[in-house]
């Protein structure tokens, strides 16, 4: 689109033309979409009003159209949660629901511009490295735009991520190793193959598709920014670009201000991003992922650093939980507000609840939780689920399992 | 000893073009070392000024990130494969 000018270096600033390029060849820092500015103004909360009601409604902020016939993506709802918050010992406490996507992850957001971007670039063929729900989006918009995919994920994914992408008749490979050498291996193939790896090689567009969840909440919010958001962190790219999303809201002029404060989630069983902030480094090291997150198991974070800087600048904070507590907060998602996250959303809601037991997150704060995928993904995470009883077909072996039922 | 360096598309100009270069030596950082000697300008843009490993450049000795080994310090086997890559994909 007429403004998008130029990819530039987020290290270096070198900018190089609008190709399907990531890394900078100067420094190998990642390159990023450069708009021109006064276009961003002319975007007004009308306008976007008066738009369709999926993250479209914001193409004037992001770098490609639609591509027509696909599928209605974002515009999820944000959803108030006085149970959660009365449990956890907060005030105004929203869920933003990006379980609501066609492919009920927040992914579908981040593949749509991408692929509407390479299909720009006139690429052919849509590929990605993924921990899963990635997987799902890429092979089902691939499908819909009648273009074959590739689609390359850890051996050992949940069953139920490898199901739900091979059904849209994507190539599946499956790869013995963790999602780091996944990502590796698709770094190669890109450099090899004229494909949209929709996170490697188109992954500057690709990202901006995540600011969209930003745009959403704050206009959600009639046009306010929250507080406080707590986001769950995989390669960082997603709490990076919520971010920028805020700030670029006010610099288009379409909010006041937006001194959000951010706040990161990971599991302990893959907390590079949260090790660093805890121990107060600038160095973020590799790590070795064990843990039934898998859909946040990246143990070299791209986009680490970058999320570290948004969380330490703005006075958030990095909160790391066991896979007991993932469970726990899936659950606690599920009994209080009726939404049924993945384990990425127990990471997140167990982060905030030990966020809020330690005056990180405060009661008199909006806050705004991140659910980005649907649990039943991950349903074995959760476990295989009993009846509460089990009964012969009469009235009286009702009562006698459930004799206080009946007050109730 | 001959290792086998795997470069990046961004840096294959610096060496004709080709995707993979021979070069001699017992450790990462010799063989980074030997590579900017037979292909001037490898080590500027792989180390910084103070000369460590940029921190968007990964490094994987026999398909292992040499963070988790001994950096450049990873002694490397003979007929060994050194890929750089870009650490910026992904996510």
């Amino acid at each position: 689109m007429a403004h998008v000018q130029s990819l530039r270096c987020r290290e270096c600033g070198r900018t190089y033309d609008v190709s399907p390029r990531y890394a900078c060849e100067w420094c190998f820092g990642p390159l990023e979409v450069a708009y021109d500015p006064d276009a961003a103004r002319r975007v007004t909360r009308e306008s976007i009003a008066a738009g369709p009601p999926t993250i479209w409604r914001y193409a004037g902020l992001l770098p490609v159209d639609e591509v027509p016939g696909s599928a209605p993506v974002g515009w999820t709802p944000l959803v108030r949660a006085d149970r959660l918050a009365a449990e956890l010992g907060l005030g105004e406490l929203w869920v933003k629901d990006d379980t609501r996507n066609p492919t009920n992850s927040f992914k579908d957001r981040v593949v749509a511009v991408a692929l509407a971007q390479a299909i720009e670039f006139g690429l052919k063929t849509v590929a990605c490295a993924s921990t899963g729900n990635l997987a799902n989006a890429v092979a089902a918009a691939a499908a819909r735009a009648g273009l074959p995919s590739y689609v390359f994920i850890p051996a050992n994914l949940e069953p139920a991520k490898i199901a739900t992408t091979a059904v849209y008749g994507a190539n599946v490979v499956a790869v013995d190793g963790s999602y780091d050498d996944v990502n590796r291996l698709c770094t190669e193939l890109a450099a090899e193959h004229p494909w949209a790896f929709v996170n490697i090689n188109v992954r500057p567009f690709y990202a901006e598709g995540s600011r969209t969840l930003a745009f959403e909440t704050a206009e959600q919010l009639g046009w306010q920014a929250p507080d406080h958001v707590v986001v769950p962190i995989a390669s960082g790219s997603l709490l990076t670009k919520i971010h920028r999303g805020f700030t670029d809201l006010v610099d288009a002029g379409l909010l006041d201000e937006a001194p959000v404060r951010i706040s990161g989630a990971q599991a302990a069983g893959c907390s590079p991003v949260a090790t660093a902030f805890s121990e107060s480094s600038d160095t973020i090291r590799p790590q070795k992922p064990d843990t039934i997150a898998k859909s946040l198991a990246i143990g070299n974070p791209a986009d680490g650093y970058y999320a570290l800087d948004v969380v330490r600048s703005t006075g958030g904070a990095v909160g790391s939980v066991t896979d007991d507590e993932v469970r726990a907060g899936i659950r606690l998602l599920a009994r209080t507000e009726g939404i049924f996250g993945e384990t990425a959303a127990g990471v997140t809601v167990a982060t905030l609840r030990r966020l809020a037991e330690e005056g990180v997150v405060r009661s008199d704060e909006r806050v705004v939780v991140y659910v980005t995928g649907h649990g039943l993904k991950t349903l074995d995470a959760v476990g295989p689920a009993a009846p509460t009883a089990t009964i012969p077909p009469t009235v009286d072996a009702f009562r006698a399992a459930f004799p206080g039922a009946a007050e109730i | 000893m001959p290792v086998t360096v795997r470069i990046p598309t961004q840096l294959r100009s610096l060496a004709g073009g080709a995707a993979e270069v021979s070069v001699d030596g017992g450790t990462v950082g010799e063989a980074l070392h030997n590579l900017e000697a037979a292909h001037p300008g490898f080590g500027e843009r792989l180390f910084d000024t103070g000369g460590t490993l940029r921190r968007f450049v990964n490094v994987f000795v026999a398909e292992e990130d040499i963070r988790f080994l001994d950096g450049v310090a990873t002694p490397i086997a003979e007929g060994a494969v050194v890929s750089i890559v870009p650490a910026v994909a992904g996510g």
